[in-house]
């Protein structure tokens, strides 16, 4: 009996992977984005129906949100309009090589996968018990201000050096329209209490 | 039923699809998006295997990963604008300087 | 006295240290006494060591300084020491006098000479070496003296080193008397791996309890010894270089090559006596080589036309009879006859060096005649010379000459055959030394106009020192007068204790063996000396009356002068025999194996690693995406390896 969760999964994984596979061959970089924006929500509701409901949210919120938009930003911004001819698409040897390869790690990983052991992994899956409070803000608070302070303050250090960084090397020598590359960025910080953008 | 390792076999693949991606696209902007697609799979792998535990340091690694992401984006976009300024083309292959 | 003994070499160093460290550029002068004083010195010290040696028994006549021990290893030790007996007295007084007369010529010969210091410097070096082999105590040492005549022998011979023949005559007297060394270190070796020492008393005393009589350890020990005789001593076949040797400064001719390093071999046999009478058939090698040698170089001196290869030939067949004196064990008469033709032969040397002088250089006796108007001092000595090396009787050549036929002729380790050989050489000796004197100071002068004006006899410094060694000459053979003639043999006596008693006692106290004894040897010796006179007069009938008959003679016999005039072909048959194979091996060493196979070697290496590098470079592509391409495989084959492993 095909329940709702396995459709819901099913929907969700195949609308990920196409959206990963059309992102990849597209002449324009902005259908490009488009098409990634697409794989992340369906990512979202994966993760979502994995428990995980805060990052679920954060995902759309800051990567779909902010990130991809910086993406955008940048393709405006260097007036990208899939007119440059990248120059022919090489030897389909080189090509089909790397297909071979990448196809070959995934069979591997799959191995591993199947190999790995996992408790109630092969019985329950999703509909395993879980605490209630299981990927609550809260649960997740508790453990970057509790367990992972270290790496969550160095974490925003982090943030800050790519913002130095960004300033510094996008800017122009003299004033400059340069703020607006770097302005999602300054929104997007993950920095303490889970601030949505603006 | 969904089991866990179906989760796991979707990340997977989504990883060897940002990988096609990393390999075969000249675009900069493209090869970005499909790193950050690998992240994002391993995103998924982590959150999976959190439920798996029934432990939360998934997601709080989720969310590092995801500060992380979001700080390479923005220098490694920086940097592209900067070589575009010069070079007035984002095809990858047109930056081989660094070879014998 | 004797801790001076020492000094007698010391002081010819130091002459050369001097000289060779000023580079001679003190005033002439100066540089001639440096040179000489040390000669006049040693000479005064040996005279006066002889003397000291006189007054001690004849069986305890020795002298041994003995400085310090230079190696010192193991059981094996070889001292820095000097040995005066007998025989090395007769050796050192003749090698200081002719020396000293040399330098003294010198003086006058050399003066036109830029390099003059270098040239008395040289001179000086080369006595202290023969000096130090004939008063070293023991074989290794007198290797170095050895040596170190061979090496000043090459620096002199090319001393006019920018004239290419000079030089290449030089390499070619080093090179051959490698050839000896390298038999005389051999038979070095057996003599000490057999007794365990080089010293010759040590060696003398113990080599009859040694060796066995006869056996072929001691005879290949004595071959060997005697081949670096042979190549020392010009003998057949390694006679070749001294022939060109004739292209050094005249007195070093005279002095090197004819009276004292070329006799070396001759001492080093006489030294070695106690063991060449152990092994009777190294003794018959030795006296035939030497009977033949001398028969040899005799014919071919009776075609140069140059002076002094005529002089160089006979040399090498004056050896000859030294070394046929001690292969019939007479070794007492090989060291006489080393003594005055080192006076006589010197003396001819000299004396043609003074008829060159006055020529302005030209050595060719065709083109000389009628000298004795024009250099009277000179021609009359060399005359004397010419009569003493003919063998006419009462002057030194005849007592020595004829000592060592009647012991060719009577010794146990003799043969008629010998005597017949040294017999036949004995008349052509006499041919061609006239031939030489009525070419050069008989007849009309064939010298052109321009020369004919610039004779003139030479200085005092040249003449005085021709005519001190005509005297020695003359009167030198009277200290070895035979029995026979009723007056004591003073040398015979005076070597007796260094020919160990078996020399002494078999060659010349043994009548029986050519039979007859007295009536013999007085007919051996008028037959001698009627061929002697044949011969002059020969001579003096085809190139002092006839000058045409000699031509007729040319023109009869062209194939046989021609033999005779280049040398039988020996230097050419060695060359295209010996050298030219060496030569091509050298090369093709050097082309195939050095240059095609090792450096191809070594370049391949480098240019496979070269090549290598060139691969590896194209790797670095400077592209990400290849990188990341390999970087994903690597990841794929990690993966594999955990999943497999």
């Amino acid at each position: 009996m095909i329940s709702l969760d396995t459709i819901i999964f099913a929907v969700s994984a195949l609308v990920a992977v196409f959206g990963a596979v059309m992102m990849i061959g597209q002449r324009n970089p902005v259908a490009s984005v488009l098409y990634f924006i697409v794989s992340l929500v369906a990512q979202a509701v994966l993760y979502i129906q994995l428990g995980a409901l805060f990052l679920g949210a954060i995902l759309i919120i800051v990567y779909a949100g902010a990130i991809m938009v910086l993406f955008l930003f940048v393709i405006m911004l260097l007036n990208l309009r899939g007119q440059e001819d990248l120059g022919g698409r090489g030897p389909s040897i080189g090509r089909f090589s790397k297909y071979l390869l990448v196809t070959l790690l995934v069979i591997e990983l799959a191995m591993v996968v199947k190999s790995s052991v996992l408790p109630n992994a092969d019985v329950t899956g999703i509909s395993s018990m879980v605490a209630s409070d299981f990927g609550s803000v809260a649960g997740v608070a508790e453990l970057l201000f509790g367990k992972y302070l270290y790496p969550f303050e160095l974490a925003s250090v982090l943030l800050l050096a790519a913002i130095v960084g960004a300033v510094v090397m996008a800017g122009r020598e003299k004033a400059g329209d340069t703020s607006a590359a770097t302005k999602p960025e300054s929104t997007s910080s993950g920095s303490s209490i889970g601030g949505a953008g603006d | 039923m969904v089991t866990i390792p179906a989760f796991l076999i979707l990340a997977v693949v989504i990883f060897g699809i940002g990988a096609v991606g990393v390999l075969i696209s000249r675009n900069i902007i493209v090869l970005f998006m499909c790193v950050e697609l690998m992240l994002n799979a391993a995103n998924l792998a982590l959150i999976a295997f959190s439920r798996a535990l029934n432990i939360m340091d998934g997601h709080a690694f989720v969310f590092l990963v995801l500060a992380v992401a979001a700080a390479e984006a923005a220098v490694g976009l920086a940097i592209l604008i900067t070589i575009f300024r010069n070079r007035e083309t984002i095809n990858i292959d047109r930056f081989d300087m660094l070879k014998w | 006295m004797t801790e001076y003994l020492f000094l007698v070499p010391i002081l010819p160093l130091a002459g050369f240290l001097v000289n060779g460290l000023l580079l001679g550029r003190l005033p002439r002068p100066v540089v001639s006494f440096l040179a000489c004083a040390p000669v006049g010195l040693s000479f005064l010290l040996s005279v006066l060591l002889f003397f000291e040696l006189k007054e001690l028994p004849p069986d305890a006549r020795v002298i041994e300084q003995v400085l310090f021990p230079w190696i010192s290893s193991g059981s094996f030790l070889a001292n820095i020491g000097f040995l005066l007996d007998p025989l090395s007295a007769v050796m050192i007084l003749v090698v200081t006098c002719v020396g000293f007369v040399i330098h003294l010529y010198s003086i006058g010969y050399m003066h036109h000479d830029p390099c003059f210091g270098r040239y008395f410097a040289f001179l000086n070096l080369f006595m202290f070496s023969m000096l130090t082999l004939v008063l070293a105590d023991n074989f290794l040492f007198m290797f170095v003296g050895w040596e170190g005549v061979g090496l000043c022998s090459y620096l002199l011979i090319g001393f006019w080193f920018e004239k290419k023949s000079a030089s290449d005559a030089g390499k070619k007297a080093f090179i051959v008397n490698r050839i000896g060394d390298f038999g005389f270190l051999i038979g070095m070796f057996i003599i000490f791996w057999q007794v365990g020492s080089l010293d010759f008393r040590v060696v003398m005393e113990a080599a009859p309890t040694v060796f066995v009589a006869g056996g072929a350890l001691i005879t290949a020990a004595c071959i060997l010894l005697f081949m670096g005789a042979i190549g020392k001593s010009a003998q057949i076949p390694l006679y070749v270089w001294l022939p060109d040797a004739m292209e050094g400064p005249t007195p070093v001719s005279a002095l090197i090559h004819a009276a004292t390093m070329v006799t070396a071999g001759v001492y080093m046999i006489a030294r070695s006596n106690v063991l060449y009478l152990l092994a009777p058939d190294a003794l018959l090698v030795v006296a035939i080589v030497g009977a033949l040698t001398a028969i040899f170089a005799a014919t071919i001196g009776l075609a140069q036309n140059d002076i002094k290869r005529v002089l160089a030939y006979s040399t090498v067949s004056q050896l000859g009879y030294m070394f046929l004196a001690c292969g019939v064990a007479a070794f007492g008469a090989g060291i006489f006859h080393l003594m005055t033709h080192a006076f006589f032969k010197a003396l001819l040397f000299l004396a043609a060096g003074s008829v060159i002088h006055a020529m302005s250089g030209e050595q060719d006796m065709r083109k000389m005649g009628g000298m004795r108007r024009h250099v009277p001092v000179t021609y009359i000595t060399m005359l004397i010379a010419a009569l003493t090396i003919a063998g006419i009787p009462g002057l030194s050549g005849f007592f020595s000459k004829d000592e060592i036929l009647w012991k060719a002729f009577s010794s146990p380790y003799g043969h008629p055959v010998l005597w017949v050989i040294g017999f036949l050489t004995a008349g052509l000796t006499a041919f061609y030394m006239f031939r030489l004197i009525y070419l050069t100071f008989h007849g009309k002068g064939r010298m052109d106009a321009h020369t004919r004006e610039h004779l003139h006899e030479s200085p005092k410094s040249m003449t005085v020192p021709l005519m001190v060694l005509a005297v020695l000459s003359v009167v030198g053979g009277w200290i070895g007068i035979p029995h026979l003639f009723g007056v004591t043999n003073f040398f015979e006596r005076w070597m007796a204790p260094v020919m160990s008693g078996a020399g002494h006692d078999a060659a010349s106290h043994a009548p029986a063996a050519g039979g007859g004894d007295t009536g013999m040897e007085v007919g051996l010796m008028v037959a001698t000396v009627i061929l002697v006179l044949v011969a002059i007069l020969a001579a003096r009938k085809v190139y002092g009356q006839t000058p045409e008959l000699s031509t007729r003679l040319r023109e009869k016999t062209p194939h046989l002068h021609r033999l005779l005039f280049n040398k039988y072909y020996v230097d050419e048959i060695y060359g295209a025999v010996i050298v030219r194979p060496l030569v091509n091996m050298s090369i093709f060493l050097w082309k195939i194996v050095d240059v095609l196979i090792i450096d191809g070697l070594i370049n391949g290496f480098a240019t496979i690693y070269d090549d290598i590098s060139q691969l590896l470079r194209t790797g670095q592509t400077g592209r990400v995406r290849s990188y990341a391409t390999v970087f994903v495989a690597g990841v794929v084959a990690l993966v594999a390896y955990f999943l497999l492993g």
